[in-house]
């Protein structure tokens, strides 16, 4: 177990280098599901960070004194408490936007994400470490979401956050809405984000590259 | 809720509202676990079954809090009874059967995260369905997750041989697929 100082390391690599949602690939089905617009995704990426950030609080602070056979079953029973209590908190700011999201908000419990970063960090490392690795995460996460339910709101439905953007003629493109619009989405922002990392990828090749043939050359 | 047949439960839970192509439950499995159809069948096997006990104890739980009136506690008690029950068929299987054991392998303590389970719990409670209900919803949603592991496991068993762009391999191309898929099951709308 290591104590090592927190860095802010901790809380950049879940925006982009580890992020959950492009990088790792978990977490996934409320990224489909509650993506068909954009509010609901920033609910839902509001309220994972709250869950994640109170787990991680809880299970690192009693990280010491969990027997090991015991482990997992403890931090799913964590993780649930404050689910129910992110449930009752969205039902009483609004109604809507709970029944908008529906029973995805209490699958929050079986999200890979939560119980992959108690598992993987919160339970080895000190608490100000795991603080900044769940708001890094949840931060990843909720952009993630953003990005997906702006996308899919504004070509399935013409607005964004419930503000019409193209004007009354616009034929809305349905299937974005749909099931299938969310796989898609996805599907071309993870093509996206390849061609990036194929980018740097060569890049850094090419430098190296130059780099050994200027060392060779004199 | 009487008057819904359970034949047609049993259609929209497989087919109309198919559970990983409609409702997006089941995903993690769906994507790591359909690149073989072997694995693909055996997980789809292995979540029937967790899926048909995880109905009944949830049925049973929420009639225990029913009657203690503690709605707050359901999330609770289904997570942590899941868990337990995944559990203790992993130990029954080993006892009862060392092959099918040694075949589902790490499969069956992935399953206890596997959101379609819980999502299955709550659907059931929330549709207030009845225990014969609720068992036709389970069969009919594990037969649903099974058939589309096995087609996208087909499909990309198919694709292994074809040629393809760099930058689509792996998940953004399964994505893709089961877009595609889910546009076809659209087409079962009308069933249900």
């Amino acid at each position: 177990m290591s104590d090592n100082p927190a860095t802010a390391d901790d809380f950049i690599k879940g925006t982009w280098r580890d992020n959950p949602v492009f990088v790792q690939v978990l977490g996934m089905c409320p990224v489909l599901a509650v993506t068909n617009s954009a509010i609901n995704g920033l609910t839902m990426g509001v309220a994972t960070t709250f869950v994640l950030f109170m787990s991680n609080m809880m299970v690192s602070s009693i990280r010491h004194w969990v027997p090991p056979q015991v482990r997992i079953a403890s931090f799913i029973l964590i993780i649930a408490t404050f689910v129910t209590m992110v449930d009752y908190l969205i039902q009483a700011v609004s109604l809507e936007l709970h029944k908008g999201l529906g029973a995805f908000i209490s699958l929050i419990v079986v999200n890979c994400l939560i119980l992959g970063r108690a598992e993987a960090f919160a339970s080895k490392q000190p608490v100000g470490r795991s603080l900044l690795d769940a708001l890094g995460m949840g931060a990843g996460f909720t952009i993630a979401l953003l990005c997906m339910g702006i996308i899919r709101e504004l070509l399935g439905n013409g607005s964004v956050f419930d503000v019409a953007i193209f004007g009354e003629s616009y034929q809305p493109w349905v299937v974005m809405i749909l099931p299938s619009g969310g796989f898609f989405t996805l599907g071309v922002l993870l093509l996206f984000i390849n061609r990036i990392n194929q980018r740097q990828k060569q890049g850094q090749q090419q430098g190296q590259q130059q780099e050994s043939q200027d060392k060779a050359n004199g | 809720m009487d008057d819904i047949s359970l034949a047609s439960i049993f259609i929209n839970s497989a087919l109309v509202n198919n559970f990983v192509l409609a409702y997006f439950l089941g995903i993690c499995p769906f994507l790591g676990v359909s690149a073989k159809l072997e694995t693909a069948t055996r997980m789809g096997g292995a979540v029937c079954f967790v899926m048909l006990v995880s109905s009944v104890c949830a049925y049973g739980i929420n009639l225990v809090i029913e009657i203690a009136n503690a709605h707050y506690l359901r999330l609770i008690c289904y997570i942590v009874v899941i868990a337990s029950m995944v559990q203790l068929v992993e130990m029954f299987v080993r006892k009862v059967s060392p092959t099918l054991f040694r075949a589902l392998g790490i499969f069956l303590p992935l399953i206890t995260t596997n959101c379609a389970i819980l999502g299955l719990a709550l659907f059931q409670t929330n549709k207030g369905y009845n225990l014969p209900q609720s068992i036709v919803y389970a069969l009919g949603a594990g037969a649903g997750f099974t058939l589309a592991l096995i087609l996208m496991a087909g499909i990309r068993e198919r694709l292994e041989l074809a040629k393809l762009p760099n930058i689509v391999e792996g998940t953004s191309l399964s994505l893709m697929i089961a877009g595609i898929l889910s546009l076809a099951f659209m087409g079962f709308a009308g069933l249900g």
